[in-house]
């Protein structure tokens, strides 16, 4: 099954005889061993052009026992398989011709269009191998990705029409999926290579992703006669297919070009909390009308020093809710994690990961930050749940209308568990659906300042406004502040001490 | 009250101040809409409407506009504020009468989409006096986005509107 029989002579024949290359040849004959696909171009050329000159089948393929009179270039490559089926080694001494071989110009295969020809060798890998090292990039493994352009599989689609009628004349039979598909083999042939050149294995789930795109503008023409090409093959009858697309197809002058040849790894994600100082610093950046109303955000302090040490192309950042441009966040920080887009750098020992927490820390005093480590994508996944049942603890500047004494604000205390009706405040109404929601504050604390301002601390349900609690919102919130001291009542600091368990403990 | 915060403090400092005087040619029928920067409207009673002078008391108020339509029937829903009552510059939001015989006629002043009335006023009349322009409050309109700017063009800052109540005060003098 892995190599050439006598039954695939005459296909051999056709294909060598239509412009198809040795490795397709071997793709439509069905071969399946990996190392077969490898040998020089050269070789495998000779091999096929000998083989269909010996007219005695004696000298074909696996038929044992393997002949011993052919020298057998790259030993050290053949694996075993291989050698028992012996069919390299029925590569024939050329008498001398080889030379020419070489220099002559390699025929476009009217196939593969050059992907199983020039796109093997050992140029290539270097010029794929070269742009992976220019990008700097840390990996341990890669995954190779290739992209081809749609003619290819309707050139594919052709071929195999050809060679399926051929051995219909033999009364044999040959499904879709029997012939080896062009990208196994492409990868047979290439992962050896570039993992050597680049020192480490290939392997499918890498996060290291390396990615070519081919294209042939020569004949990008051909499939317009199929709408969406895949789709399209699918459906299409071959009288069908016959009647608008040469079968075997044209033989092309030009190999594919590479378009792109790119590099990305997989995110990485850096988690921790924070702590906002300031009373002038949103979250996010802050634009209205695309203007910006604030020169920075919590966002941007601690991920420009993120992005340029790992040297990521962009960043998505996100937190267990956030605050309002002029509240602070005191306590133990508000938990929140940054996804760093194809990072060139992603090993980072405990001991860097702390540098970097220093100089995000050295860099502004608005912001602090702790705890910072790399965490994996699940991890982001926890920070977000529960977000809902949370308990947030608060502490309010509040200012009063009416005079107050330290007796008028003392029942505060006493109250617990108190059950708001919050309509949708009125600040972000505009882009939230009008709903009456019900929210507990837990516990409250009155601090005497004078006769018109106290502190309050407060214990709240997550998602309680309580800027709203505090001044009424028009009486949209019930009870407010203002209507249980029965005084107008209004809020003039907020700060917000987030207590959570998430991302406390460093694991490195 | 403490400088700076329009209305007494409480939400409404965050609100700017728009008038709209002598509405449909009454006088002193003089209403204000309060703008927040995220373009919704609350309107209120201005401080010279006769409802919220000395020795008025309102008899009720009724949100039944015309014997089809009714605020209080307004449902508003999603972000969009899907199902709106659409509101022009003169549209009566509710008729208010007061123990003296006379009914006073609410008007939108603004357009835009009604995104809700003030059912606090209908058990407790006596807010609409004592806090007109926070607790008291009539409606709150949402304006199109393209005309967020363009409708209070129309009506009086609150150094215009002062002028006039000086002008009104100088001619009954």
């Amino acid at each position: 099954m892995s190599s050439l029989t006598e039954k695939d002579k005459p296909i051999v024949q056709l294909l060598l005889n239509t412009g198809t290359c040795p490795r397709c040849i071997f793709r439509f004959c069905r071969v399946g061993s990996q190392t077969l696909y490898r040998h020089p171009y050269k070789d495998l050329t000779e091999f096929l052009k000998n083989n269909q000159q010996q007219e005695d089948a004696a000298g074909f393929g696996v038929v044992d026992p393997p002949c011993k009179r052919i020298r057998l270039e790259h030993t050290e490559e053949v694996p075993d398989d291989l050698n028992q089926n012996g069919v390299l080694k029925h590569v024939p001494l050329v008498n001398d011709d080889s030379a020419a071989v070489e220099n002559s110009t390699v025929e476009v295969c009217n196939v593969c269009l050059g992907i199983l020809q020039e796109f093997c060798e050992a140029d290539f890998v270097k010029r794929v191998c070269e742009k992976v090292k220019s990008a700097d990039y840390q990996f341990t493994s890669f995954v190779f990705s290739v992209s081809l352009p749609p003619q290819l599989s309707v050139r594919e689609r052709a071929a195999w029409l050809l060679v399926k009628q051929e051995m219909g004349k033999l009364g044999l039979s040959l499904a879709k999926d029997d012939i080896v598909q062009l990208k196994e083999a492409y990868k047979w042939i290439i992962h050896p290579q570039l993992s050597e050149e680049l020192g480490v294995p290939a392997d499918g789930k890498s996060l290291f992703e390396v990615s070519v795109v081919f294209a042939h503008p020569e004949t990008d023409e051909e499939c317009r006669f199929l709408m969406a090409v895949m789709k399209a093959l699918e459906k299409i009858k071959e009288e069908d297919f016959l009647k608008h697309f040469p079968c075997p197809p044209s033989s092309p002058k030009n190999l594919c070009v590479a378009l792109e040849i790119q590099c990305n790894n997989g995110a990485v994600f850096v988690a921790g909390r924070y702590n906002k100082y300031s009373r002038n610093l949103p979250q996010t950046p802050w634009i209205i009308d695309g203007e910006r109303k604030l020169e920075s955000s919590v966002e941007e302090l601690i991920s420009e020093h993120l992005m340029a040490e790992f040297k990521a192309d962009s960043f998505n950042f996100s937190s267990s809710g956030r605050e309002d441009v002029d509240v602070r966040t005191l306590g133990n920080g508000r938990p929140f994690a940054i996804e760093l887009v194809n990072p060139r750098r992603i090993h980072f020992t405990a001991e860097e990961m702390k540098e970097l927490q220093q100089t995000i820390n050295n860099s502004s005093d608005k912001i602090r930050v702790r705890d910072l480590q790399l965490v994996t994508r699940e991890a982001i996944g926890r920070m977000k749940e529960g977000e809902e049942e949370k308990t947030k603890t608060y502490s309010a500047l509040v200012w009063t209308d009416k005079a107050i004494q330290k007796e008028d604000i003392a029942f505060l205390d006493d109250i617990k568990e108190l059950k708001l009706d919050q309509k949708t405040p009125l600040r972000v109404l505009h882009r939230r659906p009008l709903a009456v929601r019900c929210r507990i504050i837990h516990t409250m604390k009155s601090e005497y300042i004078d006769e018109h301002h106290f502190r309050l601390h407060l214990k709240t349900q997550a998602g309680t406004y309580i800027k709203e609690f505090v001044h009424g919102d028009f009486g949209r919130t019930k009870p407010n502040i203002g209507s249980l001291l029965n005084r107008t009542a209004d809020i003039l600091e907020l700060d917000v001490e987030v207590i959570v368990d998430w991302a406390r403990n460093r694991c490195d | 009250m403490a400088a700076g915060r329009a209305g007494g403090g409480g939400a409404a400092r965050y609100f700017t101040r728009w008038y709209k005087p002598d509405v449909k040619g009454r006088p002193c029928e003089d209403f204000c809409v309060l703008q927040h920067s995220n373009r919704i409207c609350v309107i209120t009673l201005a401080e010279a409407h006769p409802l919220l002078q000395n020795g008025k008391t309102i008899k009720s108020i009724n949100y039944q506009i015309s014997p089809n339509c009714s605020r209080l029937q307004n449902k508003v829903s999603g972000k969009s504020k899907r199902g709106a009552q659409f509101l022009t510059e003169l549209a009566p939001l509710c008729r208010i009468s007061s123990t003296d015989g006379e009914e006073y006629t609410i008007y939108s002043c603004i357009r835009g989409r009604l995104i809700e009335v003030n059912e606090s006023i209908l058990s407790n009349p006596a807010i609409l006096q004592e806090k007109p322009s926070t607790e008291g409050y009539i409606a709150v309109v949402l304006p199109k986005f393209e005309e967020s700017k363009s409708i209070t063009q129309g009506l009086l800052t609150q150094k215009e509107y002062e002028e006039v109540l000086l002008k009104r005060h100088n001619n009954s003098a």
